[in-house]
């Protein structure tokens, strides 16, 4: 447990360093949606209409700029044989990066989120929805792109790679993240959307670090 | 400096394939408790190769290894837990200091690192002037000495070590040298790779060019 803490502060303390990918990151989000109100025209219904759909599919996207650095620094510099060598669960350290990922590129978006938001015109009842939504979905993003990450790890161009791979497992995520926003600004319960987007987490939660676990073995080798 | 979990270390049979080329094959050897092992032979031969199937990041094509009487293989993360392993690769962050780079290691090895033990580390091999030094600013010679710290910044009963001598200076190399007799003198095992000169008193030398296989045998395979 302590190790995992050792993991999630050295990966901050790296990305605070280096600064670049985080600020890239929720960078990238804030411009792509204010692109959209000039690209759709100022109405406010439709872009109240389409809100929830550009601030999540924006999301998703920005989240997976940075996956390919998440394992990647580590595979280069011989830092990642060493990690694999550490007399504990490496699914345990492979945790602790995803965490420290989530923290450094899935938060700041979340901190960005309320103000695009109002920029976009969603409905005032919608926010909670969106906020909860993000909070529970981000880190299914994240995890689900370790797996990605780690697969590509030696491949040329990896950063396409891993969007052809990854693009179509974060699916169910948007459908049931953009459902709840949608329900809640139409006034409906939105319940049974964040259950299943509880539950995508809770699924991903054990199993992402395993797969990811066997594609940084089969990388090391 | 002494270690509770040591026993000797043994290889029987050991095989490596790497893509479709066996690299060598019936190799075997026994480390006892202050024992060193010196792995000779040209570039291609498997050193390297042999020094990541001992740490367990590579698997054997055939044979088995084993810690006293038990097998290594099942138990990954105990095995993990008793040995160091050096690379080519030095994994020195370039953002964080000498100091944040050895102490990550440290505690990812044993949570329970004391800071004594960190800055004993660096002095051994003369690196406290540098502790607050980033590791973008070392030269090649210094991220190797970082590297070599963290030998003694957890400690692990068996070196495997893949050329440590790359990038030193004379002076860093015959600290090496005393490091790794105080090493052998407290019970530890040290498995190295080389091709320059590295005094290792009553090393058992291993010519990994004899576990070569025969050229029929190489063409066995694609038959």
């Amino acid at each position: 447990m302590k190790r995992l803490f050792t993991v999630i502060q050295r990966d901050l303390r790296l990305a605070l360093r280096q600064g670049s990918d985080s600020l890239m990151v929720v960078g990238f989000f804030v411009l792509t949606v204010t692109l959209f109100p000039f690209g759709l025209g100022p109405e406010s219904n439709l872009l109240e209409r389409t809100a929830a759909g550009i601030l999540w599919v924006t999301a998703l996207l920005a989240s997976m700029l940075s996956l390919d650095r998440l394992f990647q620094g580590d595979y280069e510099d011989g830092s990642l044989e060493l990690l694999t060598l550490t007399p504990t669960a490496l699914e345990i350290l492979v945790i602790g990066k995803i965490a420290a990922h989530w923290l450094t590129t899935a938060l700041p978006m979340l901190l960005a989120a309320p103000v695009l938001a109002l920029l976009l015109h969603l409905n005032e009842d919608a926010f909670p929805a969106l906020m909860v939504t993000l909070l529970l979905g981000t880190p299914t993003l994240s995890l689900i792109g370790a797996m990605g990450a780690a697969l590509v790890l030696g491949a040329r161009r990896g950063g396409v790679l891993v969007s052809l791979l990854i693009l179509p497992l974060y699916v169910p995520v948007l459908i049931f993240a953009v459902g709840a926003v949608d329900a809640a600004a139409q006034g409906l319960p939105v319940r049974g959307h964040l259950l299943i987007l509880g539950g995508l987490l809770l699924a991903a939660l054990p199993l992402a670090p395993l797969a990811t676990v066997a594609a940084l073995r089969q990388a090391v080798e | 400096m002494s270690f509770s979990d040591i026993a000797a270390f043994r290889a029987e049979g050991l095989a490596c394939r790497r893509g479709d080329r066996l690299i060598f094959q019936g190799l075997g050897f026994s480390l006892a408790p202050s024992g060193a092992l010196l792995l000779l032979g040209r570039n291609g031969s498997g050193k390297s190769s042999l020094l990541r199937l001992l740490a367990g990041l590579l698997k054997p094509a055939a044979g088995t290894l084993f810690w006293g009487d038990e097998t290594v293989g099942a138990e990954r993360e105990a095995h993990a837990g008793r040995l160091h392993y050096l690379g080519h690769q030095d994994a020195v962050k370039p953002v964080l200091t000498v100091e944040e780079n050895l102490l990550f290691w440290a505690r990812l090895h044993d949570p329970a690192t004391p800071p004594e033990r960190i800055a004993t580390a660096l002095a051994a091999f003369n690196l406290t002037p540098l502790a607050q030094t980033p590791g973008k600013l070392l030269s090649a010679g210094q991220q190797r000495r970082l590297a070599l710290a963290r030998l003694l910044a957890a400690p692990a009963p068996l070196w495997l070590l893949d050329e440590p001598s790359v990038g030193l200076d004379q002076e860093s190399l015959a600290r090496l040298e005393t490091i790794l007799a105080e090493h052998r003198a407290a019970g530890g095992m040290v498995a190295l790779s080389t091709h320059a000169d590295i005094a290792l008193p009553g090393a058992e030398i291993l010519q990994l060019g004899d576990f070569a296989p025969s050229a029929e045998q190489v063409m066995g395979i694609w038959i």
